[in-house]
């Protein structure tokens, strides 16, 4: 991880997505710093996962650029890009946590062999290694370490989920995508996944996108917060300045929807 | 003409009959000429696959119908022909398609490796070294050594094109956290040349060590899957595998039990209910080839004989 202290690690500018004549997102702006957390909150269909993908490369926007931070090269328009290099960066300096942890592993070869995919990829061949590193990371991800050749479809949705960060997290990237990390688990285990992610976070220093529709997860571990509906980000601001005062009426909306126990 | 196939009365030299109404070799000039374009290709990008026209041929798919096509494709009346499978030139297999061949263009065949000019084979490559100027053609089911890892034709092109082979490793790493060492046995991926990861098609890994620099010209046909791939003379074929997992070949604590060579593939033939069990070469002309001059295994001859008979299918 080196640090740079010379600008954003990533900086995105008027990010628009349509579908047809449908708008997945508009005129999205916002630049994220390196070891900074971005929460982005709203409701379903309010074109999160949409801006997500589009960060990503995985879908192309239909205007505006997303610049990232490419050490010597300087800030680097992703989608200029050529192939090789987009895949090289998302193998190396991203990582792409999806909400279904089943999208984002290989269900079919062992947990081992998941986390040292990327290793592999990267071109490591020293099996002793690679096997030290895996270890390494479950015992990181508090998976117990007599599980690491079982297949991930004996793991519970929670499991299946660290396993998930474990494997983009292994090869130290720089910038973490998360969509929904936290869905579909139930409190205990959301907790101790979020205590995980934010030590995680500050131990390593990445610089994370985290996408939820969860107030309690972004409050814990968000620096900062976009609130998008519509396809159109409403209000940004620092986290708690966001949640605790908001100005827009559908922030205040959102605030007051959460239930308190 | 299928009528004829089955019926052709024997005649003496080859034992079987021309079939008249077919052009040379079944296939007509023009799809010959395609096959070999597309032979071309694969020679010059050495491991790459290339699609080509698959025809229907009279053998179902998955019993070497691209081999048959590569055969047919160049073979020619001064050309000796030697088709094996599994090591042997008496299995099904073999005799079907040298039959084929014989019926078709009327060439020689053999079954000494020295003196064939081409050899089709499946699942193994033969223990004699093949010498420059042979063809030895591969029946390949399944070309992607990545189809496993990546369903998707589109992405494992992507791959290949941008030699992203890591995944590759996967399979070998889970063989070694599973059982301790490399257990792949068969179509044990190499790399070509330092640039295409290939299947070897599903011979032994003991053949392996053989297609590296080979100075014979190696083509492999997939009739199903519509791919050809070469590996030209001499070219640097090396298999996969871990630095503290070097690659290794399989061993036996045994030799031939009929010709006593402890350097050829062993097939292990169970001999009783009782856990009897025999370690034979599996390359039958190797092994003839051997005791014709004089070698000897560790099993009385009477029993050698009645093991040839039931390998010879007699």
């Amino acid at each position: 991880m080196s640090v740079h202290d010379e600008g954003p690690l990533l900086k995105v500018m008027g990010v628009t997505k349509y579908f047809g004549s449908r708008v997945g997102c508009r005129d999205v702006s916002f630049d994220l710093w390196p070891g900074e957390v971005l929460g982005i909150v709203g409701e379903s269909g309010s074109g999160k996962t949409t801006l997500l993908s589009s960060l990503s490369g995985y879908l192309e926007p239909s205007t505006g650029t997303v610049k990232y931070w490419m050490g010597q090269e300087g800030l680097v328009d992703v989608g200029r890009l050529s192939d090789p290099q987009r895949r090289y960066l998302m193998r190396t300096e991203w990582g792409m946590v999806r909400q279904n942890p089943r999208e984002g592993l290989r269900m079919r070869v062992s947990a081992g062999a998941n986390v040292g995919e990327r290793l592999m990829a990267l071109g490591a061949r020293h099996y002793g290694k690679i096997r030290s590193e895996v270890f390494k990371w479950l015992d990181r991800v508090e998976i117990d370490l007599g599980r690491v050749d079982d297949s991930p479809e004996t793991f519970s949705g929670g499991m299946l989920q660290r396993l998930q960060i474990a494997r983009n997290l292994v090869t130290k990237p720089r910038l973490v995508l998360m969509d929904e990390p936290t869905g579909g688990l139930d409190v205990s285990v959301q907790a101790r996944l979020l205590d995980l992610m934010r030590s995680l976070v500050s131990e390593l220093g990445l610089s994370l996108i985290i996408v939820t529709h969860d107030l309690a997860v972004v409050r814990l571990l968000a620096h900062r917060l976009l609130v998008m509906r519509n396809g159109e980000v409403v209000e940004s601001g620092l986290t708690d300045q966001v949640l605790d005062d908001p100005h827009h009426a559908y922030t205040q909306l959102l605030v007051s929807s959460v239930i308190q126990p | 003409m299928r009528k004829q196939l089955v019926l052709q009365p024997r005649i003496k030299e080859t034992g079987l009959q021309l079939i008249k109404g077919y052009n040379f070799a079944y296939l007509d000039e023009g799809t010959k000429r395609m096959i070999r374009r597309a032979i071309l290709k694969a020679v010059a990008v050495p491991g790459h696959q290339v699609p080509f026209g698959s025809r229907e041929m009279p053998l179902p798919l998955g019993w070497g119908t691209g081999g048959i096509q590569i055969t047919a494709s160049l073979i020619g009346p001064d050309d000796i022909l030697k088709v094996i499978d599994q090591g042997s030139d008496d299995t099904t297999n073999a005799v079907s398609i040298r039959r084929f061949f014989t019926q078709t263009t009327g060439v020689r065949s053999t079954e000494k490796t020295w003196m064939a000019t081409l050899i089709q084979t499946r699942h193994r490559i033969p223990e004699t070294p093949l010498r420059a100027g042979q063809i030895i053609i591969f029946q390949v089911p399944i070309p992607e050594p990545l189809r496993f890892l990546e369903p998707r034709e589109t992405e494992t092109r992507k791959m290949h094109g941008l030699s992203e082979y890591g995944v590759m490793y996967i399979k070998l790493y889970e063989d070694i956290s599973i059982h301790g060492h490399i257990a792949t046995a068969y179509m044990y991926p190499v790399m070509v040349h330092n640039r295409y990861v290939a299947s070897p098609s599903p011979i032994p890994r003991f053949d392996n060590t053989k297609m590296n620099r080979m100075p014979a010209l190696q083509l492999f046909g997939a009739g199903r899957e519509k791919r050809i791939y070469a590996i030209p003379p001499y070219t640097t074929v090396k298999s996969l595998d871990f630095e503290d997992h070097p690659f290794e070949i399989e061993k036996w604590d045994h030799c031939c039990a009929l010709c006593g060579s402890g350097e050829s593939y062993l097939d292990e033939i169970v001999t009783d209910d009782q856990g009897g069990r025999l370690f034979v070469c599996s390359d039958t002309d190797y092994c003839q080839e051997r005791r014709a001059v004089g070698h000897k295994g560790s099993l009385p001859d009477a029993v050698k004989m009645a093991i040839t008979r039931v390998k010879r299918g007699d």
